[in-house]
């Protein structure tokens, strides 16, 4: 069992990818096949967070520390988007 | 150690993200697919970001990792809080298996949620009478 650094670290984050990228798909289904408009934007919220867990384990895998930068600017951009959203949903529900 | 360490923490965290995908495919109703979202993501990209600064012990990656942590912790429930409201004040309709609704039982005068919902701000600034 003499694992190197190098072998835990490929292993890590190559299981790590897998996982957020099936996660990705699963919320992916749900942005497609929401019954109603705030599903989607739950699955599109959770997808911005996917994105950064993703952009973080591939900063460790190829030794990047500027990629996260995108993630912090990803981060912001999500909430943004999620309270844009969150308006229009209570806007458009008080019209109808 | 190093290595180990931010390994385990970044497995652990794809699974939080993982579970949060599953919640968000799998369970019934708009409000639990909303709780597993936000708090299943939010403890998973806690985690995935820890391993990033345990992996590089750099003083600047290690602030941004902290503070993209503080930001999600900060602004998840805030998310979700607004997603949630704006939701139900469109009426979403429940898990056939729903107990209490207690949203519903606060306002007197909203006996059908999906009718007219011009009250919807005040129902949970406390008309209890």
């Amino acid at each position: 069992m003499s694992l190197s650094g190098l072998e835990i670290k490929t292993l890590a984050t190559g299981l790590a990818l897998a996982m957020v990228g099936i996660a990705l798909f699963l919320t992916f289904i749900r942005l497609v096949r929401g019954p109603t408009l705030p599903d989607r934007v739950v699955a599109l919220d959770l997808m911005g967070v996917l994105t950064v867990g993703m952009i973080a384990a591939y900063e460790i895998a190829m030794e990047q520390p500027v990629l996260l930068d995108t993630a912090t600017v990803l981060a912001l951009v999500g909430f943004l988007g999620t309270v844009a959203f969150a308006r229009y949903l209570e806007r458009r529900g008080r019209d109808a | 150690m190093r290595e180990q360490a931010s390994a385990v923490l970044l497995v652990l965290g794809a699974f939080f993200m993982l579970l949060a995908g599953v919640g968000v495919a799998r369970l019934p109703d708009l409000f639990m697919r909303l709780q597993a979202a936000t708090k299943a993501s939010t403890l998973g990209v806690g985690c995935m970001l820890m391993a990033v600064a345990i992996h590089f012990q750099d003083l600047a990656v290690t602030t941004r990792a902290v503070l993209v942590i503080a930001f999600f912790c900060l602004t998840a429930p805030v998310g979700a809080h607004l997603i949630a409201r704006a939701a139900y004040a469109a009426g979403v309709p429940l898990w056939e298996g729903t107990i209490t609704d207690e949203m519903r039982l606060s306002s007197r005068d909203a006996q059908d949620r999906s009718g007219e919902n011009s009250s919807s701000a005040g129902n949970e600034r406390g008309d209890g009478s």
